[in-house]
């Protein structure tokens, strides 16, 4: 590796910038509530099964973007345009592969 | 970024910056590759659900999985990744050794995690519960099993990154590596999150 020996700043990267602690505390106590919500649910059983799921599936798309924004610091500036592609192009293909294979998998009795 | 090297007519600038750069696209490119993990393990989820179908008349998977133990394994989980944002934190503000202290700690909850894994798998497999029993007990080690080696291969990361720290100091090559550990790690989290809500939570359900 090239390592200038020159360099002796250092790198002022906004996603470093602005690592403060208390975003992390922010999203480990947003992460926690979102948590607890889903095993709260499985261990009371208050609702009926179908209904949990639903708040597990919701409890856990919504935990996705708390962790994406407060620990992994992906946002909507243009410093973290290329993640956010990125991100975007592998939700699609994911989306595809996952979505496909179920639909593909659990319609095998129409065949003759 | 040409105008900013040709204006700034700074022989020290120009190498921080392109030193500054080349970094960036490193942590770009680890960027790709988390994402082209997060299909392998999305595939690995499309063959579990398929094959959570088929239990072969083996165990009942509700007394397989027990709540208070997946409970513990995400919450050491969102542990480490808390800690590791403090480490990170403390790299910003160039504090070597609370960097050191915060990347401890992510271990020692990561080793936690690790450890409750293998003694679920083995108790499994020891109740006649292993891989070869069902499809469905396949597919669960498959998933369950490749994010465990995921995060095993991240505490040898981190036992790697500290020796680093200790011994090189924050310069911005070892600063650099830390902020795609922590990628990494964060990352490994969000799986969990898919693992606890699509195979653990609704088996026990």
């Amino acid at each position: 590796m090239a390592a200038p020996p020159r360099l002796s700043k250092m790198p002022t990267s906004p996603q470093r910038r602005k690592s403060t602690i208390k975003g992390y505390l922010v999203g480990a106590v947003l992460a926690l509530v979102l948590t607890a919500i889903p095993f709260g649910f499985v261990a009371t059983r208050t609702l009926r099964p179908k209904q949990i799921f639903v708040a597990i599936s919701i409890a856990a798309i919504i935990q996705v973007v708390v962790h994406l924004r407060y620990f992994l610091r992906l946002d909507l500036k243009p410093s973290s345009q290329n993640k956010s592609i990125s991100l975007c192009f592998a939700a699609v293909v994911l989306f595809i592969l996952f979505g496909g294979t179920l639909w593909i998998m659990f319609n095998l009795n129409y065949r003759k | 970024m040409t105008d900013a090297v040709i204006s700034s007519g700074h022989d020290d600038e120009t190498a921080a910056e392109a030193a500054e750069r080349a970094l960036d696209e490193k942590t770009f490119g680890f960027w790709i590759y988390l994402m082209s993990d997060a299909i392998i393990f999305a595939l690995l989820f499309a063959t579990f659900v398929v094959m959570s179908h088929n239990p072969a008349a083996g165990s009942a998977s509700h007394t397989l999985f027990r709540l208070p133990d997946t409970f513990a394994k995400t919450i050491l989980l969102l542990a480490s990744s808390t800690t590791l944002g403090c480490s990170t934190a403390a790299t910003a503000t160039g504090q070597r050794w609370r960097t050191l202290a915060w990347l401890g700690a992510t271990f020692l909850f990561g080793l936690g995690f690790v450890t409750m894994e293998i003694s679920e798998f083995y108790g499994m497999a020891v109740a006649g519960a292993g891989p070869w029993r069902s499809g469905f007990l396949s597919a669960f080690f498959t998933l369950v099993g490749t994010h465990a080696i995921h995060v095993s291969i991240g505490l040898v990361w981190i036992v790697l990154s500290g020796c680093e720290v200790t011994s090189r100091g924050l310069n911005p090559f070892v600063v650099s590596r830390l902020y795609r550990l922590g990628l990494f790690w964060h990352f490994l989290v969000i799986v969990w999150i898919g693992i606890f809500s699509f195979v653990y939570l609704p088996e026990i359900l």
